[in-house]
């Protein structure tokens, strides 16, 4: 009788732990952060594109207004697939699109504005990348969509059809 | 002789590469705690991509603007969250991962005793 409930016992204890790591096998192991709290804006002194002044990132940012944060290189690809989209938001009323160039030479982030057209009314430059860490960045390109000095999405990765979609939905 | 003896000595202490090094050391420890988050299995001081460059040229910001191992590490917790951390905090997503090995050392420790030292007697 002992036996056979210690083997009972046993085999249960096999049975969960088998059945813990097969389910475990099954789900996707990419770790994808959410973003659950609105998060306020990182507030510093930048350089722009435009000039050479250091601006405080809190004059561009006005409360009760969308705002999209692209962060952009002109090195980098998947950047040139999704300036389409942001120049048709661009034209959106109550909503503009600030950039933040990413580890970039001046020169070829200017020559790529002129090439494919501003959307931006403001590009920051992040020479070293840690601006885009004060904004938990992890890469070009990243999106963040803004109100109110709030963070309230954050698109990893180009924009696309679905997320273009998305974003005119949220603005409107 | 004796007050040559004295100048090298506070000059050894004062040395400004001493401080130099023990940032770095400092850098090194935290950089190697911190998960680059677009790697695979790589801390950001193993890795050279664009993201673990620019850690690192934060942690190093950091450490220069005086702020703690402990205070950079919550900041960067702030940004990207726990996950950001290879030494994981003990709070209430992760006492059984601390507990269970202390949990399994007792509960076996017990098996033994039970096994070889109330048998033999």
């Amino acid at each position: 009788m002992k036996t056979k409930i210690s083997f009972l016992l046993l085999f249960t204890f096999f049975l969960i732990v088998f059945l813990t790591f097969y389910l475990g096998l099954q789900k996707s192991n990419i770790y994808k952060p959410s973003l659950n709290i609105e998060k306020d804006i990182p507030l510093y002194k930048v350089r722009t594109l435009e000039s050479s002044d250091k601006i405080n990132s809190e004059e561009v940012f006005e409360d009760d207004r969308f705002y999209l944060l692209n962060i952009w290189a002109s090195w980098c690809l998947p950047c040139r697939d999704e300036h389409e989209f942001l120049i048709d938001l661009s034209k959106q009323k109550n909503f503009e699109i600030i950039g933040l160039n990413y580890k970039d030479n001046i020169n070829n982030a200017k020559k790529f504005l002129k090439e494919l057209d501003s959307p931006y009314k403001v590009v920051f430059l992040d020479k070293d990348g840690t601006i885009a860490i004060e904004w938990g960045a992890y890469g070009v390109p990243e999106n963040f969509l803004i109100y109110d000095r709030k963070i309230i999405k954050k698109i990893i990765g180009p924009i696309d059809q679905a997320s273009f979609i998305e974003i005119k939905k949220i603005i409107q | 002789m004796k007050v040559l003896k004295y100048i090298i000595i506070v000059l050894v202490i004062l040395n400004p590469n001493l401080s130099i090094a023990q940032n770095e050391n400092l850098q090194n420890k935290i950089t190697k705690n911190l998960r680059c988050l677009i790697c695979q299995g790589q801390s950001v001081y193993d890795s050279d991509s664009q993201f673990a460059n620019s850690l690192k040229v934060l942690v190093e910001k950091k450490l220069s603007d005086g702020l703690s191992e402990r205070q950079i590490y919550n900041y960067l917790k702030d940004k990207y969250g726990e996950w950001i951390l290879y030494d994981t905090e003990f709070n209430k997503n992760t006492y059984f991962l601390w507990l269970l090995p202390i949990l399994m050392f007792i509960i076996g420790g017990a098996i033994i005793f039970k096994l070889f030292i109330i048998k033999k007697n």
